[in-house]
């Protein structure tokens, strides 16, 4: 038997030399096919005695091994650089931009009525609403304010006839609640607030014909003028998440609350008028059927805007109404 | 209120400097809305006086002037003004002096040495404007510093007082008020009544006596009205804001200004018989002072003579007895209305008068006789004249109830302890009458204030004077309950999600818009009109936000945006037999590409069924709400063949739709433009999730087409399969819609994807087979349709 140990080198000369799976796969006949070299000489072996048999049965087995060795490392190789180069292929720029989508934003008017909501409703507030189109009664007569009273003058007033009116503050909402909660007999606790739309016939650069306010209401037994500025105080604090914070009461007039004040709020070293306020006047309790000698209340009223322009630094109340995107996009 | 702080300070003895003043007011309820020093900072001017005035050698428009200025030699001034002349007396600004953004320093000009400024009424900050040099009285004395001579050393107070406060509407009432917050001391002017020299009266009938219960007059004969009105008066009223007329009505003013009380002077040459105070006849005119003629009205109070009315009571005089150049004798009037009856009176007529705006508040008529004699006094001294005596009307004056004051409650109400002595205090300083057993205050009011009825006015007052700086924040303590959280019921916050993360911004419009929007947008002819707009194009309420969101949507393709998605929610307005009602709406508009221009996807146009997913995920239509759906409708805003009612359990919700071309082309709008509007209230109810068995076995996909008429909508087609419930069947979903080579004319081919499961069992090919066959059966008596090969 002839010796074939000079097949592995050059098996391995042939494997080396392929480039593809396909050609491998040519070499790999050539020795280990079915008319391969070894496969010719393992088909000799029958031709051998059966002494010479064993002896040459190993020495072709061991070429076999070696080529086969050679051909698994081969393919090896050849799969690895395949795959690194469908990696190479599959390489992108991780850097481009990623496939956009709209996202869209909501309104910075909406974004602090949120806000307001969020922290009155942390200490139990529930939301109310009422009409915008409101009668003369609720916006004006059940919170004290007569026909002819000067009071009324303070507000420019939308008509839209002799009995109705477009709401010039959120204040009839207090009333209206108030009357059907005892109608369902409920009984104070009242703790509400009422956000929403409200009308002024007034427009210029710091007036808006139409522009947001929210009321706030908490009758119990035992509230005072001193929890009116707590409550108050609190809030301010939370909204613009600054501690040192600290609210100012100025004497003030509104018909439907007694005493009343305007509230300023410390800001950049001075004094900033953020709304009016005061303890619910014993007419308005009277109006709607409550007991002011066992109850009392105090309410107030912030302006949205004014909150809104402070928090996000906004200078110009028209941007509110004017919607440009390039404005309205700074909130999303 | 405008008034010369130096006036307030000659009534009230305050050490207060002008700013703590202001900040005091403030504080107390009377509103410093501006302060003002009335001329600007400068010092060494004084009053001077040109000796001679010569043309400068080398320039025309000056001149050379000597002018006195009180020391030893007089000084040489280059002056440019044309009215600089000898003999003029003006004031100067001495080598030195600083004034508003200049230094005065000896100079030379065009060669002549100068060594002053003379100054015009700008040049001191006095007024904007000046034409020529500011011109002195002749008894100004030379030297005097200008300040002093001309008081500038004074502030404009504004305040903006709050209808309650009636009582602070005169000088005197502030330096009460100023008084009652500092504990300084007023010093009012004495006035003492004027002896009658002449014993000519008029006679005045009050027929309303109720709302006029005092009424004082009296004839003052043989006065002067051509005599100048004294500086000095002048300028109190010009700090005021009051122009001067005519020393007559310029002395009315004044009282007016100082005490509060509106007078009026008749020209009594001018006026016929009895003085009437009553209500306007039918048919009545008058001719008022600021040239109105009006149509009287049965509740208007007139002053009225034999001949008819004279004056609107408390709002303004007439034009044919007012105080004239000629006029010699007057009758002058001092009375008190009722709030009630000048109420909205002036506002009927579209203006406000300084009377009107005080009787409606309320006029102390504890002073209506000391303002008649004041303001005589003063004619007598300015204009001389005989004095006739008082003619005074009196009946019943307003009631000042007492009022009751718990300490009790006080405590209470504010939140803090006072002390019974502390409040006694307050009240003491604002002059009011009280006193006090076991803790209650009975208190009664003056009659100068009108809003003073109930123990919260009181409380108010003692807070006020307390100081509201003093009340401290303290956090209400409470029963801790927790709010109910309705599960059933979506929070207007997750509309808004839901659209923002489709890619709408949220917009804010006008409740009230254009009509034309609504009559020809909407198709509404009959919107709620507001009665007095505050423009033409904002007059009515709309019934749908899509006007509003149009508008923006130009207003930012005119500033170079592109592409636009937009949602507003908010209230509609309906008139339904005389009532009113408001629903919320949500509503959204999309335009431009469908997704924002980008390197990775194709840049394709918004479509009809890219918004229908929008509003699909609003209204839960893949989760909860199964119910809703879509038919084909026509609304005047829309294309015809693009437009949707959208129904939830079949009732209607809103609209879906692609803009009408014809408005397209209004708008100027380059791309086609989606809208949607939903009712909120339809959609933010949701059922509650309820448990369904998940079946173990794996379900069955069969995927078919039919071939069908093309006008049947696809809905028709998947509700019918569904309200048919065919065993095993579980759901059936269009994936392809074809039309074209293979499907006949007029026809179109549906593929549908046919999902069955049995909760019970594994489906046989058999079972299968029979649900599609009843399936294809229903199809084809239902709809014609047939299986397509």
């Amino acid at each position: 038997m002839a010796d074939l140990t000079h097949l592995i080198a050059e098996a391995e000369a042939d494997f080396i030399n392929s480039a593809s799976m396909n050609d491998l796969e040519i070499a790999k006949a050539k020795y280990l096919g079915k008319s391969g070299s070894l496969t010719d000489a393992l088909k000799g072996l029958g031709k051998l005695s059966a002494e010479e048999r064993p002896a040459a049965g190993a020495a072709i087995n061991v070429v076999k091994q070696a080529i086969e060795a050679a051909l698994t490392a081969r393919r090896e190789s050849l799969l690895n650089a395949e795959q690194a180069k469908q990696l190479a292929q599959e390489s992108i720029d991780v850097t481009l931009p990623a496939r956009a989508q709209s996202q869209g934003g909501l309104h910075p008017v909406t974004l602090t009525l949120k806000r307001v909501e969020q922290l009155f409703h942390s200490i139990g507030f529930e939301v109310a609403t009422g009409p915008e189109i409101e009668t003369d009664f609720y916006n004006f007569t059940a919170l004290n304010i007569p026909e002819d009273h000067p009071a009324r003058a303070m507000h420019d007033t939308f008509y839209i006839d002799e009995a109705n009116v477009l709401r010039t503050h959120t204040s009839p909402v207090q009333a209206r609640y108030m009357e059907n909660a005892l109608k369902n007999n409920q009984t104070p606790p009242f703790k509400i607030i009422a956000p929403g739309r409200v009308y002024r016939v007034d427009s210029d650069a710091t007036h808006s014909p139409m522009f947001h306010q929210v009321e706030g209401l908490w009758v119990d037994e035992d509230i005072s003028f001193a929890n009116l500025k707590g409550v108050v105080q609190d809030f301010l604090q939370k909204f613009f998440e600054r501690d040192d914070l600290t609210v100012r009461f100025r004497p003030s007039f509104f018909p439907f609350t007694e005493p009343s004040a305007e509230m300023d709020m410390s800001w950049n070293g001075g004094w900033l008028e953020i709304g009016g306020c005061g303890m619910v006047h014993p007419e308005v309790f009277k109006h709607v059927n409550i007991d002011s000698e066992k109850y009392r209340g105090f309410a107030f009223g912030l302006g949205i805007e004014r909150l809104t322009m402070l928090r996000y630094g906004v200078n110009d109340l028209r941007h509110f109404f004017n919607n440009d995107l390039r404005f309205l996009s700074q909130f999303k | 209120m405008q008034f010369s702080e130096n006036w307030l300070r000659s009534l009230v003895d305050t050490d207060l400097d002008s700013q703590s003043l202001s900040h005091a007011l403030t504080m107390a309820g009377l509103e410093v809305e501006e302060m003002q020093p009335v001329a600007a900072a400068f010092n060494k001017v004084v009053v001077a006086k040109i000796l001679s005035a010569e043309k400068h050698p080398d320039a025309d428009r000056l001149q050379v002037c000597k002018v006195d200025v009180g020391l030893a030699e007089p000084l040489q001034i280059v002056c440019g003004a044309a009215n600089a002349r000898a003999g003029l007396i003006a004031p100067c600004a001495m080598v030195g002096a600083e004034l508003p953004g200049i230094s005065i320093k000896q100079a030379k000009v065009r060669g002549v040495e100068s060594f002053g400024m003379m100054c015009s009424s700008k040049e001191l900050g006095i007024s904007a404007e000046a034409a020529g040099l500011l011109e002195l009285d002749s008894d100004a004395v030379v030297g005097q510093d200008i300040r002093e001579y001309l008081d500038l050393n004074d502030h404009l107070f504004t305040l903006k007082l709050t209808p309650n406060r009636s009582d602070c509407l005169s000088l005197n009432g502030i330096a009460r008020d100023v008084a009652a917050i500092t504990g300084a001391q007023t010093r009012f002017n004495a006035i003492a009544p004027v002896a009658a020299e002449h014993a000519q009266a008029k006679n005045v009938v009050v027929k309303e006596s109720t709302v006029c219960p005092r009424y004082c007059g009296r004839l003052i004969s043989g006065i002067n009205t051509a005599v100048a009105t004294p500086a000095w008066m002048v300028k109190r009223l010009e700090r005021s804001g009051l122009r001067s007329i005519s020393v007559v009505v310029d002395i009315t003013n004044y009282v007016l200004l100082e005490l509060g009380q509106p007078m009026h002077a008749f020209d009594a040459a001018k006026l016929n018989g009895d003085i009437n105070v009553r209500f306007a006849n039918a048919g009545e005119s008058i001719a008022l002072l600021n040239d109105q003629l009006i149509e009287l009205k049965a509740d208007d109070l007139v002053i009225a003579d034999a001949n008819g009315a004279l004056a609107l009571a408390g709002v303004m005089g007439g034009k044919p007895s007012a105080v004239g150049d000629g006029t010699t004798d007057i009758f002058l009037e001092s009375a008190f209305f009722t709030p009630a009856v000048i109420a909205g009176k002036a506002r009927r007529l579209g203006f406000s008068s300084d009377s009107s705006y005080r009787f409606e508040r309320g006029v102390d008529f504890g002073n209506t006789r000391n303002a008649l004699e004041y303001a005589t006094s003063l004619i007598k001294t300015l204009c001389g004249g005989q004095v006739g005596p008082v003619t005074e009307v009196l009946a019943t004056l307003p009631a000042r109830d007492a009022v009751k004051l718990r300490m009790s409650r006080l405590v209470s109400v504010l939140g803090i302890s006072l002390t019974q002595q502390k409040v006694a205090q307050l009240l003491t300083q604002l002059g009011f009458e009280f006193d006090c057993t076991n803790d209650v205050f009975t208190v009664v009011p003056p009659s100068y204030r009108f809003d003073i009825t109930i123990e919260e006015d009181l409380i108010e007052e003692v807070a006020r004077l307390h100081g509201y700086d003093h009340i401290p924040a303290i956090a209400p303590v409470a029963g801790l309950n927790m709010l109910a959280a309705p599960e059933q019921h979506l929070h207007l916050n997750q509309l808004r999600d839901s659209l923002v993360s489709a890619g709408y911004q949220e917009v804010v419009t006008y409740s009230f818009v254009d009509e034309s929007w609504e009559r020809d947008l909407i198709g509404n002819p009959t919107p709620i009109k507001l009665k007095n707009p505050i423009a033409s194009n904002l007059s009515v309420m709309r019934t749908s936000l899509w006007g509003g969101l149009l508008d923006v949507l130009t207003y930012n393709l005119n500033r170079k945006q592109e592409r636009a998605y937009l949602f507003e929610i908010g209230a509609v307005y309906q008139q339904q037999a005389g009532t009113y009602q408001e629903t919320t709406r949500v509503s959204g508009l999309a335009y431009g590409s469908a997704k924002p221009e980008q390197w990775a996807a194709a840049n394709t146009e918004i479509d009809f069924f890219d918004v229908k997913a929008h509003v699909n995920s609003l209204v839960g239509a893949d989760g909860l709400h199964k119910q809703v759906s879509y038919e084909k409708a026509e609304h005047c805003a829309l294309h015809p063949g693009q437009t949707a009612k959208i129904l939830l359990n079949g009732k209607a919700i809103g609209w879906l739709g692609k803009l009408h071309p014809k408005w397209q082309q209004h708008y100027d709008l380059a791309k086609s433009t989606y809208v949607f509007e939903l009712e909120v209230d339809a959609i933010v109810a949701r059922p509650l999730p309820a448990y369904q068995e998940v079946s173990k076995l794996l379900p069955v996909r069969r995927d078919l087409a039919i071939v069908l008429d093309e006008n049947i909508a696809v809905q028709t087609v998947l509700s019918a399969i569904h309200e048919e419930n065919i065993a095993l069947i579980a759901d059936v979903a269009l994936f392809d819609l074809y039309q074209g080579k293979g499907v006949p004319e007029n026809k179109k081919s549906l593929a549908l994807s046919v999902l069955m499961h049995d909760t019970q069992k594994t489906l046989t090919d058999s079972d299968a087979d029979t649900a599609i066959a009843n399936l294809l059966q229903l199809l084809q008596i239902k709809f014609d349709a047939v299986l397509r090969n």
